[in-house]
């Protein structure tokens, strides 16, 4: 079973639901943790896993065979993202803003176009206890994140409850996290921001077909916004998390909620109830 | 000889438009003799690489010059190779700027003035 844990907004929460799931998830069965968020990959300072893999990610590019090219301009008009452009002279590559479809090598009647390769990121794995944890690291300037995601989430383990722990954002990236999970948790704040990016968030997941419900982090107890919200979209708030001094206190230093207040261990494991409940029945569309 | 001036319209008495990649028109001229034409740009509804295909539409026009207000690094490398000169106008119309070609007033652009546009 494949769990990804998204939120729209940044900073509501995820890796702190995410890792704490894993945690209490790993006292019952396998685990295998996905971080997905490699432009900023920070579930490691929490789980801190003991890494003994490193594997470069790469992606696909043309690589031009100047003296076999007659300069017919066939492969710069079949790009849809304009990383060829056909001079008098020779045909330049612009490799960033190349999305590795194809189109230019299979299509050159010239046959002077090959596939190379580009590096994009570095994937590290490891465990930590029972935890099986991969990761991606995007590389710095670079902007094509989706292919390091997947490459990430290939690496999860059947039989195990593989969490993934998403980017913020609705758009590609999280997608790419999100896509093919049985189940999405929304994490959310109770503020203005959380939840209008939590509804952009819930319809993204929607469109996806993914059943989906809510956590609530750093409730003060007035969560009314988000409680309508749900309940006008059918949507379960599975798990409310109190606004704490002491969990802020420890996630300043890397350590989990359930670490701090180990009594918040029951919620998760409800939570975990409520996710292979749900998980697999198809979300409602509005 | 051909210049490609950016532009916000269709014709010589038109703003001239400062950005290359996603200007909305080019308005093609022959300084000597006076004939122009004017050419849609394809790059306003690029996702990315606008600068790029924009550079690819000059190299197609088989212009010697461009004149515009911005250019990011990619155009400015394929106008280059191509031995395509670029040339930084102002504010003003179309005619304007193309007057202050002829009269070679309009400072030589050789290195990119503004930053790379949206990626993908």
């Amino acid at each position: 079973m494949i769990v990804a844990v998204a939120s729209g907004k940044g900073g509501t929460g995820k890796t702190t639901v995410s890792t704490s799931l894993a945690l209490v998830a790993a006292e019952k069965g396998k685990v295998c943790f996905l971080d997905c968020d490699v432009e900023e990959p920070n579930a490691h300072i929490i789980l801190k896993p003991r890494l003994s893999g490193q594997e470069a990610v790469r992606v696909r590019v043309p690589v031009i065979e100047q003296e076999r090219c007659t300069l017919c301009g066939r492969c710069a008009d079949v790009c849809a993202f304009h990383a060829l452009v056909v001079l008098p002279q020779e045909v330049m590559v612009f490799s960033p803003m190349c999305h590795g479809c194809g189109g230019c090598w299979h299509l050159c009647p010239a046959g002077a176009i090959h596939p190379g390769w580009r590096e994009i990121g570095q994937m590290e794995e490891g465990e930590c206890g029972k935890i099986r944890f991969v990761h991606g690291r995007l590389k710095v300037g670079e902007a094509m994140s989706p292919p390091l995601i997947r490459a990430v989430k290939q690496r999860a383990q059947a039989g195990a409850l593989n969490i993934v722990d998403a980017p913020p954002g609705t758009s590609c990236p999280v997608v790419a996290a999100v896509e093919g999970a049985d189940f999405c948790l929304l994490v959310t704040e109770p503020t203005p921001f959380g939840l209008h990016d939590l509804e952009l968030a819930w319809e993204m997941v929607s469109q996806l077909g993914i059943p989906c419900g809510v956590v609530v982090n750093r409730s003060d107890g007035r969560d009314e916004p988000v409680e309508e919200f749900c309940r006008t979209r059918n949507l379960p708030l599975l798990m409310r998390l109190p606004l704490d001094r002491d969990v802020a206190r420890g996630y300043a230093r890397g350590i989990p909620p359930i670490a701090v207040h180990p009594a918040w261990k029951g919620h998760f494991r409800e939570l975990l109830h409520a996710i292979s409940e749900r998980a697999g029945l198809k979300c409602a569309k509005s | 000889m051909k210049v490609a001036i950016c532009a916000q319209g269709t014709h010589l008495d038109a703003p001239m438009d400062l950005r290359f990649g996603r200007c909305p028109y080019f308005v093609v001229a022959d300084p000597q003799t006076g004939e122009w034409e004017h050419v849609p740009n394809p790059g306003p509804g690029a996702a990315g690489g606008a600068g790029i295909q924009a550079a690819q539409l000059m190299i197609k026009l088989k212009v010697d010059a461009v004149i515009t207000g911005r250019l990011g690094p990619n155009a400015m490398e394929v106008l280059k190779k191509a031995g395509i000169k670029v040339y930084e106008g102002t504010v003003g119309t179309v005619r304007q700027n193309l007057e202050a070609y002829r009269q070679n007033r309009l400072p030589l652009l050789t290195q990119p003035n503004a930053p790379g546009g949206h990626k993908p």
